[in-house]
């Protein structure tokens, strides 16, 4: 067991070097970050300096090998446009986006599932047929459309919500919230929804499909058989079965409703990574940029790490077969 | 522990649901709290770290210089009484006696000096607002001298850019020099600041949110009734636009043009849309000679000036400014704005004339035209890849063919500035950083030197003609206004005559600006917040 999670592991740390070493080799085609760093009338002989000075004029292996020898000491680097540790900057707009993330992940969850279940229950009613409609328009309306129109719709048609930011915040120790501000709760509302839509979409489809599989099972015709309610029946017996695959594919998803935050929170400005990440681009601010996509590389590479010892945990079948390899 | 972390947002958020859907109330807004949006950043606090206006107008609610500029543009005294000139080579500047910082220590002779090293010092952004040569010189605690090396008329047309820092607070907190891109360690001075200015930041969260508030201790009278300012960064165009419209914010800039009738519509927002200073121009490489990407070879069209004056007649910049700008852009005859050279009525465009374009070219030797690559920015201007692709079809009647390159500011920056200049014909934005004609005869129009001078920084395309290079040094050190001006306009006639360049207009700003709101727009397009008063 051991042996397969530090296998697991290594090979972990292979993935995350080459994604670094990709995104070096991209972000010259980001174009030069000395003409965001100075004012437009610099003299050529400055921007030279400049450039030699962020060493620039290196070799893309040289500037990899000097990046991933700082990260290996915990140097993340220091922003060009902010002049401020890049490291602090994530971590100052960590909790947005991981609030963002968690609230969008509830909402898709828990309305996806509701929605799946009545959908694969009452299949024949026009409220199912409408789940249905509108499971289609989320999956295939663009995030920026959806939060744009929710945005008129809700901001400056009604007035309701804010249309942008995170509202008031709490600090509680590095980690700032917006849970504990009616303004910061209402500020999540809208960006929440435009997140979670594909998610919930995704789930609601997922449940209904598999609820009506599990619905067709021997053992649910023998629960009927026993005299068990229908309640007992469709939320006892058939949605646990039912939950076992979506907890799965929601535990996966986790992992791009983080790194894909990014449109959502250019849409709604919502200071998190994503849009620190955008920021960057757009500036080429190298140091950002790469410690940015490393970080969400490293959030997708520990969520399958884990899934993959859950699922060695879960399936002893899988425990036999890694066993027998070792 | 897990449980308890997460059960409670849970509970909050479902609160937070049914407080939102009932309530149905608009934001509520505290008296005299002005909010307002830009579609870019505050980065640094630190006045010295990056020249860009917004950035610089922010700059100004906090800090002061000597000598400022008045709602007009024209100077007006500051953190300095008064200033003269005993001699051509000598200013003397008499500093207000009542000033404090904002940490309350005494504003003082040696914080000027202090402040002329720093801004000159590497890693500054501003070295050129202080004339390179020019000496500091402590009277006594309240009268500074500048000494040139030669007379300089124009040596303080960058003074109210030029923010003065204090000595004390700087050296306490290891903020001497300006830090520059290749720090490696964080700078105090770029997220804190000590400035003598009506305002002071109370909290700055890069990239997010600054808030700026009165300063009770300020030595003048402010105009501005607020008692806070909130400042937000929104890069989204719809969005921006939404919260000037649902009144979350009472002032955005830019307003996109295809918005600018929905917000005047609105009722309760105006867009603000004075000419602004930059004026966007197209140019030419002339220097080298084999075009680049071209369907010529062995020669370069671009040297003989029947073909540069062709594709100036051949654009037609009154639809330019009609159709693409939809009317949001004024047509210049100048690659200077009005306002900023008194004689610049004596200009007129000529007018378009795609007919005589087209027989200058058959005179030229192309009777069918010819093929070139085109670089065009799409992220930087107002419209600018829109104009481009104008530019490019009223080309194609004349039988040029241009294959357009428009890319993100990043890249195009990356492609067409020093030290590749890779680029045939171009189109940019320029604003003279000292608003005068000296700064076009220098960086735009002058011969590429290379040195360290800086000559022709920004002439991409190698125009050169040694006479401008003649005007411009005498432009440079004539004092008196009449003859100045009369050299000047001599140097745009020879531009013109040699047809260097393609002016095509000066944008018009779009401050989208809440009802509530009074503010002044200088055509500089900073906003300075001590001229914005909000009804409470």
């Amino acid at each position: 067991m051991l042996a397969f999670i530090l296998r697991r592991a290594l090979q972990s740390v292979a993935v995350l070097a080459v994604v670094g070493l990709i995104a070096f080799s991209m972000f010259r085609f980001a174009g030069d970050p000395v003409n965001q760093i100075v004012g437009a009338d610099t003299p050529v002989a400055e921007r030279a300096e400049v450039r030699r000075s962020l060493g620039l004029d290196d070799p893309t292996l040289v500037q990899f090998a000097r990046y991933a020898g700082n990260v290996l000491r915990g140097n993340f680097g220091i922003s060009y446009q902010f002049r401020q540790p890049v490291a602090s900057l994530l971590a100052e707009r960590m909790p947005a986006t991981l609030e963002l993330a968690f609230c969008a992940t509830v909402f898709a969850l828990s309305v996806g599932i509701l929605m799946g279940v009545y959908c694969a229950l009452r299949r024949e009613t026009w409220l199912a047929k409408l789940f249905q409609a509108v499971s289609l328009v989320g999956v295939s309306l663009p995030t920026f459309l959806i939060g744009i129109l929710l945005i008129f719709l809700f901001s400056v048609t009604l007035g309701w919500l804010p249309s942008y930011g995170r509202g008031d915040t709490v600090r509680l120790g590095w980690w700032t919230t917006g849970f504990l501000t009616g303004s910061g709760l209402k500020a999540l509302i809208l960006p929440a929804i435009t997140l979670g839509l594909f998610q919930m979409t995704l789930i609601m489809r997922l449940v209904r499909a598999e609820m009506l599989e599990v619905l067709r099972t021997d053992y649910i015709r023998f629960a009927r058989a026993r005299g068990l309610t229908t309640r007992a029946v469709h939320f006892g017996h058939a949605l646990k079965n039912t939950l076992v695959p979506v907890i799965t594919i929601a535990g996966l998803q986790l992992g791009s409703v983080i790194a894909f935050s990014i449109i959502t929170e250019t849409v709604f400005q919502w200071p998190g990574m994503g849009l620190l990440f955008v920021q960057a681009v757009q500036n080429v601010d190298i140091p950002i940029m790469a410690a940015y996509l490393l970080l969400v590389a490293a959030i997708f590479v520990t969520i399958n790490l884990v899934v993959d010892v859950l699922y060695t945990v879960v399936d002893p079948r899988l425990r036999l077969s890694v066993g027998k390899a070792a | 522990m897990e449980s308890r972390l997460s059960r409670r947002p849970l509970k909050a958020l479902a609160l937070g649901l049914l407080l939102g859907l009932s309530a149905a109330a608009v934001p509520v807004q505290a008296a005299n709290v002005f909010r307002f949006a830009f579609q870019g950043d505050i980065k640094s606090l630190d006045p010295y770290s990056l020249k860009e206006s917004f950035t610089i107008g922010m700059h100004g609610a906090v800090y002061e210089s000597l000598v400022t500029r008045d709602k007009n543009l024209k100077f007006a005294p500051q953190l300095a009484e008064s200033w003269e000139t005993p001699e051509p080579t000598r200013w003397r500047f008499h500093l207000r006696k009542d000033v404090t910082f904002h940490d309350g220590s005494p504003f003082t002779a040696d914080d000027v000096i202090f402040s002329a090293a720093r801004v000159r010092a590497p890693g500054s952004n501003f070295q050129t607002n202080v004339p390179g040569d020019a000496e500091f010189v402590k009277v006594d605690d309240h009268t500074v001298d500048m000494l040139l090396k030669k007379p300089n008329p124009i040596a303080i047309y960058q003074f109210s850019t030029w923010y003065i820092m204090s000595k004390a607070w700087a050296e306490k907190n290891g903020a001497v020099a300006p830090s520059p891109a290749s720090a490696t360690s964080p700078s105090y001075a770029a997220l804190h600041e000590n400035g003598t200015g009506p305002f002071v930041v109370t909290e700055h969260q890069p990239g997010v949110k600054t808030v700026f508030k009165k300063f009770s201790g300020y030595w003048g009278k402010v105009e501005s009734n607020l008692d806070e300012a909130v400042f937000t960064t929104i890069g989204n165009d719809a969005t921006r636009v939404a919260a000037l419209l649902s009144g979350e914010v009472d002032w955005v800039d830019p307003v996109p043009l295809q918005d600018q009738q929905r917000v005047n519509a609105s009722g309760t927002a105006t867009v603000m849309a004075g000419p602004e200073l930059r004026t966007i121009f197209l140019g030419m490489d002339q220097g080298r000679d084999e075009l680049k990407d071209s369907t010529v070879k062995g020669k370069n069209p671009f040297k003989d000036a029947r073909v540069r004056e062709a594709f100036y007649l051949a654009i037609d910049e009154d639809t330019i400014a009609k159709r693409v700008m939809r009317g949001q852009a004024t047509p210049s005859a100048l690659l200077i704005a009005p306002t900023l050279y008194d004689r610049s009525g004596e200009f007129k465009r000529p007018a378009s004339d795609a007919k005589r374009a087209k027989q200058l070219l058959t005179e030229a030797g192309y009777p069918d035209g010819f093929g070139l690559t085109m670089d065009c920015p799409n992220d930087r201007y107002v419209n600018d890849e829109p104009i481009c692709q104008a530019v490019v079809s009223m080309l194609a009647r004349i039988g040029v063919k241009v294959n357009l390159a428009a890319q993100p500011k990043a890249k195009y920056f990356a492609k067409v500035l020093a030290p590749s200049y890779d680029t045939s014909f171009y189109l940019v934005g320029w604003t003279p950083s000292s608003q005068d004609s000296h700064n076009i005869l220098f960086e735009i129009a002058g011969c590429r030197k290379g040195d360290k001078s800086g000559r022709g920084g920004w002439n991409l395309g190698n125009y050169c003609n040694p006479k401008i290079d003649e005007i411009a040094d005498r432009v440079e050190s004539e004092t008196d206004p009449k003859k100045r001006d009369a050299e000047i306009k001599e140097g745009f006639d020879t531009i013109q005559a040699d047809w260097g360049y393609i002016p095509l207009h000066q944008q018009a700003l779009a401050w989208g600006v809440s009802k509530k709101v009074t503010l002044v727009q200088r055509p500089d397009n900073m906003l300075m917040l001590y001229w914005v008063s909000k009804e409470p």
